[in-house]
């Protein structure tokens, strides 16, 4: 968590501070299952996954997202706003992994008097195979205002 | 099948619930857990991080029933439309709809795409956040 990003300091083409998590560990697939509610085996019990065809357990891809999702209030600040937020998952992430998320500013503009910004987001591992693409709109205070 | 609804579900936003998935996510902001910080902020309070909505019950599963292996799904997509923060404490109304189904011709097989939207309405009638999330079944 860093300090307050006004409309007026970001520029289009600017990336956001990327967030490096991991390496993932199992039990945080564990975690997040207990904590999502979401219980499919293919993520927690490996001789399931095995058994489906899988080399390992992997992770939810909402645990994909959020990872993005925290580089984003990460950068934001405590007045921005995300308004939108999507993602597409065109790999897994693996026991193991390295996931490192970044953010680039795509569009900035203003209507009806707010300060918006788009982002452009995606996720790698360290091997360099993209996890996740996506987008974010977010609303940034004015240093005017 | 598309049409398909959820029973609207009532959800109490709990602290302890929001404090569990920021550290599954691991994700150390002090919004999501420290009282204080929150309090001085312009929510006045713990608010959820992002993606904490996906942890709501949405009443019943609107996939039942259907012909839906688990080793065969992957998550696709999901998109989430926010029109204020989740704030610890409150109530939310969550319903899941079916909003598209089909199939496609892939490299690997067949591939089917499930598409649904889940709303969430505060105790007042309005709309917190939308969310459409895109699951993959192979064939």
């Amino acid at each position: 968590m860093s300090g307050q990003v006004y409309f007026e300091d970001v520029h289009e083409g600017d990336s956001i501070p990327a967030l490096v998590k991991g390496p993932l560990e199992r039990i945080q697939l564990v975690k997040y299952a207990g904590a999502s509610g979401d219980f499919n085996p293919i993520h927690v019990d490996e001789v399931y996954a095995q058994a489906a065809g899988m080399k390992s357990v992997f992770a939810h891809g909402m645990l994909s997202m959020a990872f993005v999702g925290q580089m984003l209030t990460d950068w934001m600040g405590p007045l921005g706003e995300l308004k939108r937020f999507q993602v597409r998952f065109s790999a897994v992430a693996w026991p193991g992994d390295v996931i490192t998320s970044t953010g680039t500013t795509v569009r900035h503009w203003e209507e009806k008097g707010e300060g918006l910004v788009e982002l452009a987001l995606e996720s790698k591992s360290q091997e360099g195979t993209v996890t996740v693409k996506g987008a974010a709109c977010v609303r940034l205070p004015r240093r005017s205002a | 099948m598309v049409g398909r609804k959820s029973l609207p579900a009532k959800n109490v936003i709990e602290r302890g619930a929001i404090r569990r998935f920021a550290e599954a996510i691991g994700d150390p902001h002090p919004l999501w857990v420290d009282e204080d910080y929150a309090r001085s902020t312009r929510f006045g309070g713990i608010v959820a991080p992002p993606t904490f909505a996906v942890s709501l019950q949405v009443g019943s599963n609107v996939r039942e029933g259907l012909p839906i292996d688990l080793t065969k799904i992957l998550h696709g997509e999901m998109e989430f439309e926010y029109f204020r923060p989740l704030r610890a404490g409150e109530t939310l109304f969550c319903q899941a709809e079916i909003v598209d189904f089909y199939t496609k011709e892939g490299k690997s097989g067949q591939m089917s795409f499930l598409v649904t939207e889940t709303r969430g309405v505060d105790a007042n009638g309005e709309l917190v956040y939308k969310s459409r999330s895109t699951t993959l079944i192979r064939s």
